[in-house]
């Protein structure tokens, strides 16, 4: 199977990957290679057969809804990349 | 010293026959003036290790100490462990120092095991070379114009050139088989479900496990007793009775029944990998087991379908890299959406960013069907086969790895050629079955081959004794790399 470039700029946008035309480029044709060794599994019969998630046929644990950890606000602000009052800046994104 | 076995040195440890401090300088010491060549290590902290090593000195001193307690363990680089940088391997955590510990760093803290440092490994575990680290490549110490495989290499290297005695890895598609088999050491993945993924960075949710890695069965069963038990921060960790993996270590091999599936002895498997794992078989029979051909018919599709799944699921796990709460960010950008572009561009590696790519399209609109849900189906009839294998056999045997460590940059260029280095490790992480990798001799340049042993679900305790026999047998185990024998 092979790509086209606005595959590769679609999928880039959708990873949030910002990439130059170089780039894309290169991307398209290693992609387009390993989409080749992946199509092996189209023609294969799967009629009837129950899509496997899991290793375990375990159902999913739950637990009681109550507070479990303790504030840690400081532990992980202090490595943010950039913190003020408590809280974690990004650029604005409402005027 | 540093050549003994983890029983060994605990014996010396409780006997006071030399002191954790002592052990831990040794290695520190080792390390300083080998792993140069090596670089096996991303982060090594001299003064959080000795510190830890106090503590097991005075627990040793007041009588309480375990079999583990004192012995310094090296932890790849994917596990948090407070206070320490734990970077994955990539850019996107140069600076990431953890604020919690990974249970199974906890649960060898709680044994008084000592942190001797962090292990060099493929960004985010996505390689099967260590040449994706952005820390630089590993060097296999029995070679070091060779990698040593990947995604745990550094923790093979560093186990190999006796620079440390066991260490931990993980194994997503055979992250700790397949350095194991080429840097000559032994490595076990358990049963999917066994060890807790709490604080062990994700990189495929569904197939990620933790294993050991060490020289010899005997050590990894100690180290496995330490690091399974159930944790309810993981919603996968299984609940089950406590079991002693070395309760079985030496029991006879008469009556074992051990499967040869066909595909795994096919084309594509070099001469010397195959010499070498039919000598070993031949051992086996020696030890009194019987050989049975099976068929694994859908093994051949495990990589097609490891690519599609392994990459969807990173996709999802690695979208929290964002650049807003802890890791890498962009130095300069315009407005949100372009500092997420940015900090995710520049913080990712090639390999990360391809196999993100793979994911968000097999996982994008109009293409699910064809490629998630047909690849999951597709992992169902690959388990499938091991249920029907295992009414026949007791274990499973082949090569761990097509052939033996390929020279640095050799597949650099070729994702594909890359991912068929795991042919045959990938389809029992698909069916989340134990495999294990030991030492069985050696093929051309002199380069380690490994023998692979695949159990059913929960049989760790026999492979352990499967293995254990077998080095009971062969010295293959405690061959040390040219060079590194002495303390030069």
């Amino acid at each position: 199977m092979s790509l086209t470039t606005q595959d590769v700029t679609k999928v880039a946008r959708l990873a949030r990957l910002a990439m130059n035309e170089a780039e894309i480029e290169a991307a398209r044709s290693q992609l387009s290679g390993i989409f080749e060794l992946i199509a092996e599994m189209q023609a294969v019969d799967t009629k009837g057969i129950e899509p496997m998630s899991h290793a375990q046929d375990v159902s999913q644990r739950l637990r009681v809804d109550k507070v479990s950890e303790s504030n840690q606000r400081e532990a992980f602000q202090a490595i943010a990349p950039q913190v003020e009052n408590g809280l974690y800046l990004v650029p604005k994104v409402i005027e | 010293m540093f050549e003994s076995s983890l029983r060994q040195q605990g014996d010396a440890l409780r006997a006071k026959k030399i002191s954790s401090v002592e052990l831990t300088q040794l290695y520190l010491d080792r390390i300083a003036a080998l792993n140069p060549r090596l670089n096996a290590f991303i982060t090594l902290n001299q003064d959080m290790s000795l510190a830890q090593a106090h503590k097991a000195d005075a627990r040793l001193a007041s009588g309480q100490g375990d079999l583990l307690t004192g012995i310094p363990i090296a932890q790849k680089d994917i596990f948090c462990a407070k206070g320490w940088l734990t970077t994955c391997g990539s850019k996107m955590l140069h600076n990431f120092v953890s604020p919690y510990d990974a249970h199974i760093i906890s649960q060898f803290n709680n044994a008084g095991a000592v942190n001797l440092g962090k292990t060099n490994m493929d960004e985010f575990a996505m390689g099967s070379s260590n040449e994706t680290s952005h820390y630089g490549t590993v060097k296999n110490p029995w070679d070091t114009s060779r990698v040593p495989g990947g995604s745990s290499g550094g923790s093979a290297a560093t186990v190999a050139a006796r620079l440390c005695a066991a260490a931990t890895g993980t194994d997503t598609g055979g992250s700790i088989r397949q350095p194991a088999a080429l840097c000559g050491i032994s490595g076990l993945k358990p049963t999917y479900g066994l060890v807790s993924r709490y604080g062990m960075i994700a990189f495929a949710s569904s197939l990620d496990q933790a294993g050991p890695m060490a020289r010899s069965a005997e050590d990894l069963a100690l180290l496995l007793n330490t690091m399974v038990g159930f944790d309810e921060r993981d919603s996968t960790s299984l609940q089950r009775e406590v079991e002693d993996y070395a309760c079985n270590l030496n029991k006879p091999l008469s009556g074992l029944r051990i499967g040869l599936p066909k595909e795994f002895f096919a084309d594509g498997l070099d001469n010397d990998v195959a010499q070498a794992v039919e000598t070993a078989i031949a051992e086996y029979k020696n030890l009194g087991a019987t050989i049975i051909d099976i068929t694994l018919p859908n093994s051949r599709l495990s990589v097609p379908v490891y690519y599609v799944l392994a990459p969807a699921e990173a996709s999802s796990n690695l979208s929290r890299f964002d650049g807003v709460r802890y890791g890498y960010r962009a130095p300069e950008y315009t407005d949100l959406a372009d500092m997420y572009e940015k900090s995710r561009s520049q913080g990712f590696g090639e390999e990360v960013k391809r196999r993100i790519m793979i994911g968000t399209y097999v996982l994008s609109h109009g293409y699910y069907d064809a490629y998630y849900l047909q690849a999951q189906k597709i992992r169902r009839l690959i388990a499938q086969d091991f249920t029907e294998a295992y009414k026949h056999c007791d274990v499973i045997m082949g090569p761990t790895s097509p052939s033996t460590a390929f020279k640095l940059g050799e597949k650099g260029d070729d994702p594909v050629q890359m991912y068929l280095s795991d042919i045959y490790t990938i389809a029992v992480n698909l069916a989340g079955l134990p495999g294990m990798s030991i030492p069985c001799g050696f093929g051309e340049n002199n380069m380690p081959v490994g023998l692979q042993i695949i159990g059913n679900y929960f049989d760790e305790a026999r492979m352990l004794n499967v293995a254990h026999q077998y080095q009971l047998a062969t010295d293959w185990h405690n061959r040390v790399p040219q060079g590194l024998q002495g303390n030069e």
